[in-house]
């Protein structure tokens, strides 16, 4: 038997990785993985919630999983595309170099 | 009905052992049992298609090129794919010693899987379908975005300059082609208002009429563009020989590239299924579906697709890459997008004023017209360059032509 | 939902998918971490099925497995003077233990939290049509926005990555 709450904790623990990757990388890519994995699992929860919660329209946790898979896209575009061109300014894209704004 | 020509074919052992079973067990083992019976058959249909197409294809392009093909192993060679498969068991596996060893062994597999899985959404006959996806298309092109990740596991491993840029070509084409591919496919979608592939071919039943006739240009475009993703000779710049050596599978050899090459055959037969029953009516044929088993159509569909594809093989140059690029971007996509417009404005008016069905058969002649038109008018706008060029031959007035040196005189310093 | 099969599928699923989540934070080799970051997207796809939530699967091996992870790949090949390894930050110790804290109070919130739950008749139901439907009756307007958003995204990557060069001859 499957439950909601058994949903949840798998999103949790995939969030607190997500998040440790998310805080620990260097390099920007790979915060930007960790962010990636937080995104799924907050859709895992939304998922979760259309199966199980009582509502009026169960599905729209799952029309907000789309939404937030479209706006992960536009969003992994737009940093991918950050990433590289301050790579092409610093030869680098280890986000621990990145103090420009730094005086 | 049915005639007595047919009976030879008529036997249905599954039905009875679905019942026997149904009766005596639980709905578990039906279930088990049914999914293994089907996966057998799909791995026999899909292993001996392999096997077959390698002959097929060696020996057609061979009557294309003017030449024999294989004819010495069997009666017209037909026992060549053996003979291969041995040689190629046989050989040595070669690894580099500094390729990525995790994952060299991977691709070779995981190509695999995603060329398998297709066939399970395929529907064979009227209650034949592996797996009856109510999302079908779509999955089917998920599944296409992954077999590129497998190509470039392949290319980034490998640890070879030339693997690399066939990976990264392979995936750039595959990004740039699945644009119009999704687009295409979409129009199917929206006629037959279901994702299942099932549903899509019994809409082409029930309405008796092929969906090639309705959307001609959405085939044109498909097959381009899965002609591309096979990587297949006009767009096989992954592995283009005269440019870098073999592409992605560069270093693998032995049966590994062998099972690349049986993939990219299997690969062939997908494409060809889908374009059988999204756009060419599957099992049925207009009503001879009651005298020839629907299967042995279906196959027969996948296999005249397939003879496409080899003679486009066996005819066209290889293209370079950015003109297949630009063939996506400029040709496709726009003509793609386009087409849906027009197919969505006459979905629309056929479901929501709930016109007569005989105005699919107006929407036939509109669309071929304007099918016609959209492409004669893509190709003289993509060609505009070619036609200002001059077409006589022109007299040029003064023509400047420096002084030669005088004979005898020393040249350089 | 009450299916042994079901119920394995998602365990096994689940480790599948929190195991190479892992190994992505543990890994030396970026494009390995991207190999397993992949893995773990499609391990999640699996779970939806699990949850009955088709479309959103296809949707996410789609998105996720096919277009999103391509993309890391590419900007890691396009940054190759960068330091190729998925080296952590120097405090990652607590660092692991904060984000051990925060998933451990998410956890004791989602199991004491009291939910108003359905009653789940426990069929696989299809919700491709109802997706349709919701995304064009009520949610038309963020539909249009995402579009929207979409547009913006691409154009505004292309300008970030477009050769500086480029301007400076225009």
């Amino acid at each position: 038997m499957i439950d909601l709450e058994h949903v949840l904790v798998v999103g949790a623990l995939l969030f607190s990785i997500g998040l440790f990757v998310a805080v620990s990388r260097r390099n920007a890519v790979g915060v930007l993985m960790g962010i990636e994995l937080m995104l799924n699992s907050v859709n895992l929860n939304l998922v979760g919630f259309a199966r199980f919660v009582e509502s009026p329209r169960p599905i729209d946790g799952q029309v907000f999983t789309v939404f937030v898979i479209t706006v992960a896209a536009a969003e992994a575009a737009v940093a991918l595309a950050l990433a590289v061109a301050i790579y092409r300014y610093r030869q680098s894209i280890d986000v621990d170099r990145l103090n420009l704004l730094k005086w | 009905m049915s005639l007595p020509i047919a009976a030879w074919y008529d036997f249905d052992p599954f039905r009875e052992l679905h019942d026997w079973l149904r009766d005596h067990t639980a709905d578990e083992v039906v279930y088990v049992v049914a999914a293994v019976i089907g996966a057998a058959g799909i791995l026999t249909f899909v292993g001996l298609g392999a096997l077959v197409n390698v002959w097929l294809e060696r020996r057609i392009i061979g009557r294309i090129q003017v030449r024999r093909g294989p004819n010495r192993v069997g009666p017209f060679g037909v026992l060549q794919p053996v003979a291969d498969a041995i040689k190629l068991i046989q050989k040595e596996v070669l690894q580099p010693r500094v390729s990525d060893s995790k994952l060299f062994n991977l691709p070779p597999i995981l190509v695999f899987i995603p060329a398998m899985l297709t066939f399970a959404v395929f529907a064979w006959a009227p209650d034949l379908v592996y797996a009856d996806l109510n999302v079908g298309v779509l999955y089917l092109l998920a599944l296409s975005s992954i077999t590129s990740l497998a190509i470039f596991v392949a290319g980034w491993s490998s640890n070879n300059k030339y693997a690399l840029l066939g990976a990264m070509r392979v995936i750039a084409m595959a990004i740039s082609y699945e644009v119009p591919m999704v687009l295409t496919l979409l129009t199917p979608v929206l006629f037959a208002g279901t994702m299942s592939i099932s549903g899509i071919v019994d809409f082409q039943r029930h309405y008796d009429v092929w969906l090639a006739f309705l959307l001609p240009v959405p085939v044109l475009v498909y097959a381009v563009a899965a002609t591309a993703e096979l990587n297949r000779t006009p767009a096989d710049i992954a592995e283009a020989e005269s440019e870098i050596v073999a592409g992605y599978h560069t270093e693998y050899s032995g049966m590994k590239f062998g099972l690349f090459y049986a993939v990219e055959l299997i690969n062939s037969l997908a494409v060809s299924g889908i374009m059988a029953s999204l756009f060419f009516g599957g099992y049925s044929l207009y009503g001879l579906d009651e005298y020839i088993p629907p299967w042995m159509i279906f196959i027969a569909k996948i296999y005249f697709f397939y003879l496409g594809l080899i003679w486009l093989r066996g005819t066209l140059p290889r293209l370079r890459i950015d003109q297949l690029m630009a063939f996506a971007w400029k040709m496709l996509i726009p003509l793609a997008l386009i087409n849906i417009a027009i197919v969505s404005v006459e979905v629309l008016l056929w479901r929501e004023l709930e016109l007569d069905d005989a105005v699919l058969g107006a929407y036939v002649a509109v669309n071929a017209v304007l099918g016609a038109a959209l492409v004669v008018a893509f190709f003289r706008m993509l060609t505009r360059s070619y036609y200002r060029l001059p077409t006589r031959v022109r007299l040029v007035h003064d023509v400047s032509v420096p002084s030669l040196p005088a004979p005898g005189s020393a040249i350089g310093p | 939902m009450d299916e042994p099969a079901v119920i394995v599928a998602f365990w096994v699923l689940a480790v599948l998918t929190l195991g190479s989540a892992l190994m992505v934070a543990v890994v030396r080799d970026l494009i390995h971490a991207v190999l397993f970051l992949i893995l773990s997207f499609v391990g999640v796809a699996g779970l939806y099925i699990t949850l009955s939530a088709d479309f959103v699967a296809v949707v996410q091996v789609l998105i996720y497995a096919g277009a999103v992870s391509v993309l890391m790949l590419f900007a890691i090949l396009l940054t190759p003077r960068s330091a190729r390894d998925n080296a952590p930050v120097p405090y990652s110790a607590p660092l692991s233990a904060l984000a051990g804290l925060i998933g451990a109070v998410i956890i004791f919130v989602a199991v004491q939290t009291d939910w108003a739950k359905a009653g789940d008749d426990g069929r696989f139901q299809t919700t491709a049509s109802e997706i349709g439907r919701a995304l064009l009756n009520p949610y038309v307007l963020p539909f249009e926005v995402a579009s929207v958003l979409l547009v913006i995204a691409m154009v505004g990557a292309i300008v970030l990555v477009r050769p500086a060069s480029e301007e400076e001859g225009a």
